[in-house]
């Protein structure tokens, strides 16, 4: 009997569970937590990634009405090729943190009361992000949309005892609460119009350009605010560094991509209509994010947050390229179209792989030196040899280079964005190259911000004594690690399969898909003919391989020992240590060339000790522009509002009264 | 056929790989003359690069395995984007296996190891000049794309060896547009390959040395891959301006013939680039390091320019 991809994916959803509910019973038997349910965590990310492989490979829809809900709300699930595909996103990466986290929890054992907490919490996490693409009503997907954001909230909440946490768990509670809400209404306008919650009904919804802007709108905050978009994004860089690695590598790999999809299922599939003033907007946000995104990446000298900064980066991009396919499609060129939605669709997967991937790199070195800021970092790559080849993986790849995964994607995009010349519209026409000028300068960027991290921390030597002690980590974590390097080496090398895979959900949602990706063979790259551009991602990498080691055999003759001696010191003192250039020197030029662009707090003060410090903020400017103008604007709203809160009961009957009568005369 | 193609992509990345020298060479020995000096011969950079494969290779005490591959990788990495550039013939697989955004990237991958190796060792000058390669990078390499883009979207397609086709088979027009991304494209060729006035190849002051500075660890023929990536990275560069604005004299077949006066051609233009190259380094000197920003943005402005005066000029006219 053949197992339907469907059956699959409740099996993924009834194993997230259960991880959850035995996780319950660890404050007694700590090794639970590592035997029993970080395992069932790894079968239900297998689960997952079989059931979307298999939705992948065998097409059609599978729509089933579940047991629960209301009686006159049922839900309903329905797995289909967008689904499947965010399912595979999910599982892979799901996957490889339930390996990697049984060596990562480990250290967590000795503070018995939070373990029910985290592995519990975890496999609901995983839970409302499953059933949030599974979901085929807006009350599912609400529920599950909620589920994934609060059980997260307490994952970001897990080491409470810092001040610095709760404020940031807080802050993302309260952002999640506002985009959910935003989400919310958008299903509300569609329903109206729909007729129902059921996404089906929602479809066939009429909707006039003024109404169905406004659902996109609703749709674009909402699910921006959970991808992080810039300015929505202040929450993400607090938020995500602040849970353990293995979760922070879920909500920056995983999380931001089911925001992404819910805006390609609302926009996409639900009010199916393209208007290029649409595509403007969500071309000019991509861009901003994009850009800031890995300025401010740049700027951070705490691992953890460097990272989160360049999520806003690679979310920007995947906007950028959704954009671009929102534009193409609305000018009536559905070919290159769905070029940039396939390159938008890559670009999830490839962010989810290195950015969990690179998480998990950190966590690592978080294990063994319990160290974040990179300042105090050196030299791991001869400590952890293993940590720092993944670690090298997951920066080429996030660097856009070839032949690893982040250049095809990144390729791609450049492609789409090559054809504007299609379009009819002059402005539109001259918008494009501004935003392949901007891709191009994040890419750029990306690869001075990735040396960065790999020089300052794998490079050079231990800037202070705990990282010079550091050590291999357990072998369950560089499994993990080990897993999602090669994933970036697969997507890398083999585009060609992986388009193919993939080609279902464009021909879904779009009905049209990229029929010339693979026509000249599994070599050669050609999303729209051959003629237009080619890539031969295999024998670029073959090609290297050959060259490389021809290269080591001719001039090294194997490994042969090399004499050491000392580095060059100019003829004077011995270098040491704190000699080297440090993160905030490597990004000094880009600091100052970008300067105002920042909230720069710079300068020196006496110490008491005769000595003299120097100090270096750099803040995000959105919180002055935006956040605090719209707190102070809250609280000015807030307190009109007491004015009604006279501590009178007949004053609030009189209201209750007036509420009463209001309604029934909006209702008549 | 194929397989006489692919031949001749594989002679013509050896004919890279041999001749890079010499253009440097020949832009030594021609400065050496505009300063009133008799110079080395033009053979000269063959002689540095034989002695130092001939000596002994030396590595810091804190050097590890990533600073003996680093050589290895950016030397094949910048001469399998060379191969893609079509530099006697456009008749070129290796063109189609690698299109221009390919031929960045993996001039952006020999970059990214040539910074890492220069922070492997620890010391303030490696990580220095890796902090203003990236930087200078970060700048010049968008503008690069902007300039072949232009071409590309005249062309229709990213392959070069098609772009110069669409040139060779189609009337002679005076772009606008071309105009803007040669002179970017000129900028972002000196920036990229370390000319004054961004880097000065023959400054022995470390503070102001940025790819100097990066490979000052290097001895042996770890320094001798380095030094000829180099090289090939300013022939590759040379190679670009030369066949990519004006593709006159390049073979669109095999034919053995026109596969010989392309080579005399495309020399010929080498030299005439080397003149410039030599006459303006000397008449020039090197910027401060925050004014380079001016410069690369001066680029970046003018190939965006190319660019939109592309799309709004000369699209649909």
């Amino acid at each position: 009997m053949v197992i339907s991809p469907l059956l699959l994916a409740g099996v993924a959803v009834a194993l997230a569970l259960l991880s959850a509910l035995v996780s319950l019973f660890s404050a007694r038997l700590p090794w639970l937590l590592r035997r029993v349910v970080t395992p069932l965590f790894t079968l239900a990310g297998l689960a997952a990634l079989a059931a979307g492989l298999g939705t992948l490979i065998q097409g059609g829809v599978a729509v089933t009405q579940l047991p629960l809900g209301l009686p006159w709300l049922p839900w309903g699930v329905r797995l289909d090729a967008l689904s499947g595909f965010f399912l595979c996103l999910i599982g892979v990466v799901s996957f490889a943190v339930g390996l990697y986290s049984p060596g990562y929890v480990r250290s967590f054992e000795k503070e018995c009361g939070s373990l029910p907490a985290l592995g519990g919490f975890s496999g609901l996490f995983l839970t409302g992000m499953l059933l949030v693409v599974l979901a085929d009503d807006a009350f599912l997907f609400m529920v599950a949309w909620e589920l994934m954001s609060l059980s997260s909230y307490f994952l970001v909440a897990f080491h409470h005892n810092q001040a610095a946490n709760r404020r940031a768990a807080f802050l993302y509670l309260l952002m999640a609460h506002i985009g959910g809400l935003a989400i919310l209404l958008g299903y509300g306008v569609l329903a109206s119009f729909g007729d129902g919650f059921a996404f089906d009904a929602m479809r066939q919804a009429d909707l006039s350009f003024g109404w169905a802007s406004v659902a996109f709108v609703l749709a674009f905050v909402g699910f921006g605010m959970k991808a992080g978009l810039v300015p929505l994004h202040a929450w993400l860089p607090e938020a995500h560094p602040a849970a353990p690695s293995h979760i922070s590598a879920l909500m920056s790999g995983v999380m931001l991509k089911v925001a992404v999809y819910g805006f390609i299922r609302v926009v996409f599939d639900l009010i199916g209509q393209f208007h290029w003033q649409w595509s403007v907007a969500v071309l000019a946000i991509g861009s901003v994010s994009a850009l800031m995104g890995i300025l401010y990446a740049l700027m951070q000298n705490d691992l953890k947050r460097l990272l989160a900064y360049s999520s806003v980066e690679n979310i920007g991009i995947i906007f950028i390229a959704l954009g671009l396919a929102m534009l193409f499609l609305s000018t009536g060129h559905p070919v290159v179209g769905s070029v940039a939605f396939v390159a938008a669709l890559y670009h999830s997967i490839n962010h989810a792989v290195f950015k969990s991937l690179l998480f998990m790199g950190a966590g690592a070195v978080l294990h063994t030196t319990h160290e974040r800021d990179l300042e105090q970092m050196g030299g791991l790559l001869r400590r952890m040899p293993w940590t720092g080849l993944f670690f090298l993986v997951g920066c080429i790849s996030i660097a856009a280079l070839p032949p690893f995964n982040g250049f095809v994607s990144e390729w791609l995009t450049f492609q789409a964005a090559l054809q504007a010349w299609q379009l009819d519209s002059g402005v539109l026409r001259s918008m494009v190259p501004i935003v392949a000028a901007v891709l191009a300068i994040t890419g750029a960027l990306a690869a001075a911000c990735f040396v960065k991290v790999y020089g300052v921390a794998f490079l050079g030597q231990a800037r202070s004594r705990h990282v010079r002690r550091a050590r291999k980590v357990p072998f369950s974590m560089r499994l993990g690690q080990g897993v999602l390097a090669l994933m970036c080496l697969l997507l890398g090398l083999l585009p060609t399969a992986f388009i193919d895979l993939l080609n279902a959900v464009p021909q879904q949602v779009l009905g049209h898909g990229l029929a010339q990706a693979s026509a000249h063979g599994w070599l050669w790259l050609t999303p729209i003919s051959a003629e237009t551009a080619s890539y031969g991602a295999p024998l670029v990498a073959i090609i290297l391989v050959i060259a490389l080691m021809l290269g080591l055999w001719l001039l090294g003759r194997g490994i042969r020992r090399v004499r050491r001696c000392d580095a060059w010191d100019c003829g004077f003192a011995p270098p040491t240590p704190a000699m080297q250039y440090t993160a905030s020197a490597f990004a000094q030029p880009i600091r100052r060339v970008f300067g105002m662009l920042f909230h720069i707090d710079e300068g020196s003060e006496p110490q008491p000790d005769g000595r003299w410090r120097y100090y270096l903020n750099v803040r995000d400017r959105a919180w002055g522009l935006f956040y605090l103008p719209v707190a102070a604007l809250v609280e000015r709203a807030s307190r009109q509002v007491v004015r009604l809160q006279s501590g009178n009961i007949r004053t609030y009957l009189g209201w209750t009264l007036a509420t009463l009568l209001v309604l029934l005369w909006l209702t008549a | 056929m194929m397989f006489i193609e692919w031949l001749l992509a594989f002679v013509q990345a050896l004919l890279y790989v041999a001749l890079a020298p010499l253009l440097v060479g020949w832009i030594r020995t021609l400065k050496a003359r505009l300063q009133n000096r008799r110079g080395p011969s033009v053979l000269q950079s063959y002689r540095d690069l034989y002695k130092l494969f001939a000596k002994e290779a030396r590595m810091a005490h804190s050097a590890s395995l990533l600073f003996r591959a680093a050589p290895y990788i950016v030397f094949v990495a910048t001469w399998l984007a060379a191969a893609a550039v079509p530099f006697v013939t456009t008749s070129l697989p290796t063109a189609a296996m690698a299109d221009v955004i390919v031929i960045a990237g993996l001039l952006a991958l020999a970059r990214f190891f040539l910074a890492l190796a220069a922070m492997d060792v620890g010391t303030a000058f490696g990580g220095m000049g890796a902090s203003r390669e990236m930087f200078v990078s970060a700048l010049a390499e968008p503008a690069m794309l902007m300039a072949v883009f232009t071409l590309a979207m005249t062309a229709h397609s990213t392959n070069l060896a098609s772009m110069m086709d669409y040139q060779l088979f189609n009337d002679p027009v005076l772009r606008p547009s071309y105009m803007f991304a040669l002179a970017g494209l000129v900028l972002v060729a000196v920036a990229e390959t370390g000319r004054i006035p961004i880097d000065n190849p023959a400054t022995h002051l470390e503070l102001t040395m940025i790819h100097e500075a990066m490979i000052l660890e290097y001895s042996g023929r770890h320094l001798a891959l380095m030094e000829w990536a180099a090289q090939l990275k300013l022939l590759l560069y040379g190679v670009l301006l030369a066949n990519v604005f004006s593709p006159t004299g390049i073979a669109t077949t095999t034919d053995p013939g026109a596969l010989g006066l392309a080579l005399v051609v495309v020399m010929f233009k080498l030299a005439l680039l080397g003149v410039a190259l030599a006459i303006s380094e000397t008449v020039l000197a090197k910027m401060r390091l925050f004014r380079a920003p001016a410069f690369l943005n001066l680029a970046l402005l003018l190939t965006l320019l190319g660019l939109l005066s592309h799309v709004i000029l000369e699209v649909g006219v």
